[in-house]
């Protein structure tokens, strides 16, 4: 997977989709404005199964959980960051969308650089450098809502 | 065990007697509230799973707020879309059209909100509600959904962090200026994951509506939750609007909290959060002139009858500066109605102001008053993102209704305490 690199701190839900678009909910509808107002770019470069690495907090602001659809309907498969705002965290593990809390990667992996991700073990291979990056392993009702295939499996299946 | 305000409503509604920070829990809902934006893809999801009803007709408010009066034919869709889901699963409260309003104004003026309760909203700004001394949190579609069906939802206990505010309120200097002053303080993600919890004189004089306005905002320092504890001013709001009994919950003496913070307002400034984030507090008299194309007056955080009654006596009379535009949104009906009654709407009016029906509108640069590259707006709003209320190459500066009207007077941002 490509990492695409934002050295930014509080990537907000505006910026991941942008409140103009939310008279809309399908996801290949959200994906072609993923990122807009951050990275006009964004949506050109971006490939099936990519990741996106920031810095603190990504995902503040707006509840939307259209923020975590337009990123998965545009290829990406994972976001690692220094850390997540709280409610983007609980749509990517409500949807089974990889949040990875791992400080201060995106000071050391750069920009196009393919990366590979080992949930088992708990780290992040660079590819081009060969240095790997530690996480703490999510946390186990995550992984529990994940290995579901989201939240809606699980409710479904306790009201049965 | 000692334990705080959000740790006693949260152990209560999972069945314990005390619940730890840190701690998993499943808590039973008293209110889930939906709105236009966030609501469709959760009924979408519901069908999908072939949920075909929800878990109390009764415990559900919906109030389509954010593209209404509806701004194009999408949106006007997907409240067509929830309006007869609603009916299909028997949900008496839906706010149409008329009876409309911004949904954290909306829902403690219909007294839906009541002290000791637990409330989710597909809304970030869901944290509103703590002012009544709810647990009280935003949410996505998913969390909704299975809210919607079950009436239970999981959450993290958080840790709690305590603001004791004290000290003396100048003149021009309101609720908002003391939120922007916190989050200044402690940054966008300084509450992150957790309750800001707040008490001291300065609260306990504050009005229920300041109260909201800073609850409101929690969220902007990345918190859960934001809460204070019910006292009489709250008992009398909540009997105003509703029969429904409520218990009173408290911190108790020897609660645990994460951090305890004091801020002694006695000296604090009217503030102005400078783009990009709500975080760049800046103190008006530390400021360069400059110049707004727009003055907007409304939403959840500052749209109530007494921040009307502010910019309205400020604006008395008055006329607003060539070349800047002033919106004025009430947040809701019942407000409209009652500023209409004041003779507010005339004097914003006569100031040249233009007055919409309520309307989340151009807070989310949804529409009601979008703003294009390059023009500068300060609002009465909560955040100050890129293209927040229009395009990326705008900017927003957020403020006090005061600060707002005395700066849509004079075209560029000024103090209001030099009026
Ligand atoms: S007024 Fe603004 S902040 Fe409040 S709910 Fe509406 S869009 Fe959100």
């Amino acid at each position: 997977m490509k990492a695409h690199v934002y050295k930014r701190d509080h990537i907000n839900t505006d910026e991941i989709i942008p409140a103009r678009y939310l008279n809309m909910d399908q996801e290949v509808d959200l994906a072609k404005h993923a990122m807009e107002d951050l990275d006009i770019d964004f949506i050109k470069n971006v490939e099936l199964g990519d990741a996106i690495i920031a810095g603190r907090n990504f995902g503040c602001g707006s509840s939307r959980e259209h923020a975590v659809w337009a990123l998965r309907g545009a290829g990406i498969r994972a976001v690692i960051a220094d850390s997540f705002a709280r409610i983007f965290y609980r749509n990517c593990i409500n949807n089974g969308f990889l949040a990875i809390e791992c400080k201060g990667v995106s000071e050391k992996i750069k920009s196009g650089s393919e990366i590979k991700i080992d949930l088992k073990k708990g780290e992040i291979l660079d590819l081009n450098t060969g240095n790997t990056y530690h996480f703490a392993p999510l946390p186990e009702f995550a992984q529990k809502i994940l290995n579901a295939g989201g939240l809606l499996n699980l409710v479904k299946k306790k009201m049965l | 065990m000692s334990q705080t305000i959000t740790e006693k409503i949260l152990a209560k509604h999972c069945g314990k007697d005390e619940v730890k920070p840190g701690e998993l829990i499943n808590a039973k809902l008293d209110l889930v509230m939906c709105h236009d934006v966030t609501t469709t893809p959760a009924i979408d999801m519901l069908r999908e799973y072939d949920i075909n009803a929800v878990f109390n007709p009764d415990k559900i408010v919906i109030m389509p707020d954010h593209f209404v009066p509806n701004k194009d034919i999408k949106s006007a869709e997907m409240v067509r879309k929830i309006r007869l889901w609603a009916k299909e699963m028997g949900i008496e409260a839906f706010y149409e059209l008329g009876r409309h309003g911004v949904c954290h104004a909306l829902l403690p003026e219909q007294g839906h909100v009541r002290p000791g309760m637990t409330i989710v909203g597909a809304d970030s700004h869901t944290c509103t509600h703590g002012a009544l001394g709810a647990f009280s949190t935003g949410i996505g579609s998913t969390d909704l959904a299975a809210s919607l069906a079950t009436g239970e939802l999981w959450f993290k206990v958080p840790e709690s962090i305590l603001f004791i505010i004290n000290g003396n309120l100048f003149k021009g200097v309101y609720a908002k200026d003391i939120i922007l002053e916190i989050i200044r303080q402690i940054g966008v993600d300084g509450a992150m994951y957790k309750t800001m919890e707040f008490r001291g004189d300065i609260i306990d004089d504050l009005s229920i509506e300041a109260r909201m306005t800073i609850t409101n905002m929690a969220i902007e320092a990345g918190a859960k939750s934001g809460i204070i504890a019910a006292d009489q001013k709250t008992v009398d709001y909540v009997r105003n609007r509703t029969d429904v009994a409520f218990e009173i919950i408290k911190s108790d003496k020897n609660a645990h909290y994460d951090k305890v913070i004091e801020i002694d307002v006695s000296h604090l400034e009217p503030m102005v959060a400078f783009p990009h984030l709500p975080s760049n507090g800046k103190a008006i008299s530390s400021i360069e002139t400059i110049p707004v194309d727009q003055a907007y007056i409304g939403s959840c955080t500052n749209g109530r009858i007494e921040d009307l009654r502010i910019a309205a006596e400020i604006m008395q009379g008055k006329h607003i500066a060539k070349g800047t535009r002033c919106i004025v949104i009430p947040a809701t009906t019942e407000i409209w109605k009652q500023a209409n009654k004041e003779g507010l709407l005339d004097i914003f009016m006569d100031a040249g102001a233009t007055v919409s029906s309520p309307t989340c509108g151009a807070c989310l640069g949804g529409h009601m008053g979008v703003i294009a590259s390059g023009e500068r707006c300060i609002s009465t709003t909560n955040r100050n993102f890129v293209g927040r209320m229009g395009s990326p190459e705008s900017e927003v500066y957020l403020a006090s209704p005061a600060t707002v009207a005395v700066s849509a007077l004079a075209g560029v941002i000024c103090d209001p305490r030099d009026q």
